[in-house]
């Protein structure tokens, strides 16, 4: 059986693998990230997306053995220490999941949609999130989050991964809290 | 590299993120009603999740199953022994090595007395009536290996005719799906005298709907996990009704309750899919017992579409009648409903739960409903977000747009002669139901404005001046619904095989942290938040004290799950009650303890006070000493804890206005949203943020079988929408922003004033956005699109009226 090498957030594995088997299975069923799920068996739903040398992947499309040498990072490796990427704490910041199951897959093709088009408009986040599918949101919060991400990662006031220095103060983002409710409640470090 | 995540601290932070912003305001309701953000997000945004399909277990099987390729056949013989000889396979087995055990999946709604409630086999033994029904499965050591060996088992099938078309399934010499014939039930209802409505009406208007089959599609796919444990079995399952499940799996196995639990770990969405007992779940079960080891089964997405049950499928002929001013006079319904192949858990029940709802929120003097379930070689059908009430809505919203345009009014006009009004409430339709409260006029309004109705019929007047080939439509929808699952004793009069009240216990710990336990089976509604804080304010303590246990039988021993928007309006309710007696219970202490009448304590922010006196004991000090149980009164228990249940003495009636306009190209048949609008009444709001989640996440689902989504068979009875490349449920790029904004009048069934959030928006979208492709279209003779109103669907209905002579302007 081929043996692959990758690291997967931060830890370098070895494996023996049968060549037909996906990356998502090698991540979950050997490696026990589970925190990547599957929601489908086309490639369509996008819930298995991880960043493959720092691009979004399907990783139910990619072979183990394809990833080999590869740097994977799925959304356990996002948060560092006791802080979230500034994409997670976005998604919570606007209610962007309800069951929660399409959440990694849209966190890591957010983040890369961000390589190419680091303030994108609703209408880039509508098309660039097309292969993520979301039973639950109805997609508007997810867009909002995308966008506070997006602030977020470019130096606004929740700057870069850590962002712990403060988030934004009370008074709130533009856009960000739920209509005609105080927008007294950012973030802010215990 | 990234860190390892320290899951605690993220938590931490999580919740210090939300707890700050505004100091918190000792006056009652400071948790109700506030926008906050969810607890359980912590887990869920950082892969540290539940999901069943990530357990691993000590020499864990795994399960796959060979599925019927016929719609409808004799299985003559099934030969699992070459499967044996496959590397990694443990056990195979066909449903004739379990036929001994196995039982029948149930069917908990039989609704009338005519009912037919076939034999269901969790794998087939000698009859197979749909594609995808179990007739074999393989045990092996890892996923891959079992379903390698699928393709060494021999099956072979005497093929029988597909049964597709519920007319052609009554007629004479179908053939028959059951030896009782193709018919499961009829079941009639009606309010006044529908003949004398009808007789003379200035208008009567008859139209016939397609609810297509829909596949509910949630995101995480079915996954069980059923392990042997002590002498008895924990089943883990995807499931939204862990509690239903342990009583039907243990009346269906033969395993005793008790030595059953049924775990629903994170769940990942529901709509009805997860609300049944399966053949997979049942036959795991089997599966540990005979093989003394933890067996697993996930589904793929195609297995999914092919086997978990579908949704709708019913074929609605609405009558009205009216005057020549719009006013109804009565309503006639004649339903057929696809059953599938089998009755499953409450797939009869789906259409009575639209019943009482086809008379909308309207009046008239007359009502009358029929309804035939028939059997098709399909996958059966059973609850989908709404079940029924989406139906209902359709039916009558569309027959209102229809009787507009008949008469040449304006569709909200027609609505505002026939709505109850605002000083009617609360108001016994003619279906029975005593809706408690609303204002639609309010929503309505409301709607309006943000909607920009007179400036968009402005415009739609000019384009269709111009012939525009891009026409502007506006579609209408104000409904309302029955919600909030249920009255028990309503339950028992449609004979449905359980009660509708639901379970909370909560208890202090002596540390003065709170826990709550819930019947409510959560799988992305937030119920840990929202329980937190109706919790925090019923007790006066710190939203961030409070934990939500959910989701397991041993944790939670007695509930009736999630399902129906019914898990605030019951339980949430059966939370507060529970907090209730807590106080009740700690007053009796405070008292004791404060040497004073209990009569003369009184409670506020979390601390039990001698009226008039500044002697106090905070609920945290009472938590403490009835632990210590040093100095209690006589008699009492030393503990600060309470159970309690709600059972409702009414539905809940949630209702709004939804508007949307669409652009119809006249040319290519494309339908796009240009804006949609919902206002909706939920009565009073535990958290904006859920609520407006749930009212988005719903509009999304209805405008996806407006638009999107159907369960397509070829003639054989084969599924052509097996993948998500077939079967289409809406993308971000598909959709919309939505405006939502909220009227509120208190539901008066229940102490929190709430009425339920989970499927209004379902419920409402689908009428107001065929609603308005159809208006789009009218000024070229069309009067319906049949759904899903695709652009090859809308070319057509415009070439079949051009075909008719140009329709009727
Ligand atoms: S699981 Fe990979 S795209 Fe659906
Ligand atoms: S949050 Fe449930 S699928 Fe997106």
């Amino acid at each position: 059986m081929p043996e692959v090498t990758v690291t997967v957030d931060g830890v370098a594995y070895e494996e023996e693998v049968e060549p037909r088997l996906l990356l998502v299975h090698l991540l979950r069923d050997r490696l026990g990230r589970t925190g990547t799920p599957i929601g489908c068996d086309t490639g369509n739903c996008g819930s298995c997306t991880v960043l493959l040398d720092g691009r979004s992947a399907k990783s139910c499309s990619v072979l183990a053995v394809q990833a080999d040498g590869s740097d994977v990072v799925t959304v356990e490796g996002l948060a560092s220490g006791g802080d979230l990427h500034p994409m997670q704490r976005a998604f919570h910041e606007e209610h962007a999941l309800q069951c929660g199951y399409c959440t990694p897959g849209m966190i890591m093709a957010a983040i890369d949609l961000l390589r190419d088009d680091p303030d994108p408009s609703e209408e880039a986040v509508r098309r660039g999130l097309e292969g993520n599918l979301c039973r639950c949101t109805g997609y508007c919060t997810i867009v909002r989050a995308v966008r506070r991400g997006a602030r977020a990662m470019s130096g606004g006031r929740d700057a870069g991964p850590g962002g712990e220095a403060g988030g934004e103060a009370a008074g709130g983002p533009a856009g960000g809290e739920a209509a005609g409710e105080p927008a007294g409640e950012g973030v802010a470090a215990p | 590299m990234t860190e390892q995540l320290d899951a605690g601290l993220v938590a931490r932070r999580i919740a210090g993120s939300d707890q700050v912003g505004e100091p918190r305001d000792p006056a009652e309701g400071r948790e109700v009603g506030r926008a906050r953000r969810r607890r359980e997000d912590a887990r869920l945004i950082t892969g540290r999740t539940r999901w069943t399909d990530n357990i691993q277990l000590p020499g864990m099987l795994h399960v796959a199953f060979l599925r019927s390729p016929m719609a409808h056949a004799r299985l003559t013989r099934v030969d699992v022994s070459a499967a044996l000889a496959m590397p990694g396979v443990v056990a195979a087995f066909s449903g004739r090595d379990f036929a001994g055990e196995q039982g029948s999946l149930p069917c908990a709604w039989p609704v009338s007395e005519d009912v037919v409630i076939p034999d269901h086999p969790p794998m087939a033994v000698d009859r197979v009536r749909y594609v995808g029904e179990a007739v074999a499965c393989v045990v092996a050591t890892d996923r891959y290996r079992a379903a390698d060996a699928l393709e060494a088992i021999e099956a072979d099938y005497e093929p029988l005719e597909a049964v597709l078309d519920m007319t052609e399934a009554l007629s004479d010499g179908a053939p028959a799906v059951h030896e009782a014939g193709n018919q499961a039930f009829t079941w009639r209802f009606s309010g006044g005298d529908a003949d004398a409505a009808f007789h003379d009406a200035p208008v009567v208007l008859d139209r016939t709907y397609v609810q297509q089959r829909l596949i509910p599609t949630a995101m995480e796919p079915r996954a069980v996990v059923a392990v042997p444990e002590g002498e008895g079995f924990t089943l883990y399952s995807a499931t939204q009704i862990p509690h239903i499940l342990r009583v039907m799996l243990a009346l269906t196995t033969g395993i005793p309750e008790h030595l059953l639990r049924v775990v629903a770990p994170d769940v990942g969405g529901g709509f009805g899919s997860k609300l049944q007992v399966t053949a997979e779940e049942v036959l795991g079960l089997l599966l540990a017992r005979r093989l003394g080891r933890p067996v697993k089964w996930t589904e793929s997405r195609s297995e999914g579409n092919l086997t978990a049950h579908h949704g709708r499928d019913q074929i609605q002929r609405i009558s009205v009648a009216a005057e020549r001013d719009g006013r109804i006079r009565g309503v006639r319904v004649d339903l057929l409903a696809d059953m599938g192949a089998y009755l499953m858990l409450v797939t009869p029940g789906v259409p009575l739960l639209g019943a009482f709802m086809y008379s909308g929120v309207y009046k008239m003097d007359a009502y009358d409903f029929t309804c035939t379930g028939v059997f098709t070689t399909k996958v059966p059908t059973d609850a989908y977000r709404g079940a029924g009430r989406p139906e209902a809505t359709f039916a009558i919203e569309r027959a209102v747009d229809e009787l507009a345009a008949e008469l040449g009014l304006d569709p909200v006009e027609v609505r505002r002669r026939n709505w109850i009004s605002r000083e009617e409430f609360p108001y016994t339709t003619v279906a029975g139901l005593t809706y408690d409260s609303g204002d639609y006029e309010a929503a309505t309004e409301r709607a309006l404005a943000l909607f920009g109705y007179d400036e968009l019929r402005a415009e739609q007047a000019d384009r269709r001046e111009r012939r525009d080939p891009v026409q502007l439509g506006i579609g209408v929808s104000t409904y309302t619904e029955m919600c909030g699952l249920a009255p028990s004793r309503v339950l028992g009069s449609l004979s449905y095989g359980a009660g509708g009240w639901e379970h909370a216990a909560v208890r202090l710990l002596p540390t003065g942290k709170v826990e709550v336990v819930t019947g409510t089976s959560p799988h992305g509604q937030g119920h840990e938040t929202s329980w937190s804080q109706i919790t925090a304010d019923a007790l006066g303590v710190p939203f961030e004290d409070v934990s939500v246990l959910h989701g397991d039988t041993a944790v939670s021993p007695r509930g009736m799950d999630t399902y129906g928007s019914r898990s605030l309006v019951v339980g949430g309710v059966a939370v507060l009650a529970a907090c209730e007696k807590v106080k009740e219970k700690a007053k009796r202490l405070a008292a004791h303890l404060l040497e004073a009448a209990d009569d003369d304590v009184e409670f506020a922010d979390g601390t039990f006070r001698v009226r008039g006196t500044d002697q106090g004991r905070t609920i945290q000090e009472l938590a403490l000493a009835a632990f210590a149980a040093h100095d209690l009164p006589d008699g009492f228990e030393p503990r600060l804890d309470a159970d309690a249940t709600f059972d409702p003495e009414n539905f809940s009636f949630p209702h709004g206005t939804h508007l949307c306009a669409v652009e119809a190209d006249t040319e290519t048949g494309r339908v796009a949203i240009r804006s949609y609008v919902a206002v909706d009444d939920v009565g009073r709001v535990v958290n904006p943020l859920i609520v407006e989640g749930q009212v988005r996440g719903g509009i999304a689902q209805g405008i996806g079988q407006a638009l999107f989504e159907e369960a397509v068979h070829d003639t054989g009875g084969n599924l052509l929408t097996t993948t998500m490349a077939d079967y289409l449920i809406p993308s971000a790029a598909d959709l919309p922003d939505f405006v939502t904004d909220r009227t509120e009048t208190p539901a008066t069934s229940n102490p929190l004033g709430v009425k339920g959030v989970g499927e209004a928006g379902t419920i409402a979208a689908t009428p107001a956005v065929v609603n308005a492709v159809v208006d789009a279209l009218r000024p070229h003779g069309v009067r319906d699109v049949p759904m899903p109103c695709t652009p090859e669907r809308v070319w057509r209905a415009l070439a079949r009226s051009r075909a008719n002579d140009g329709g009727t302007r």
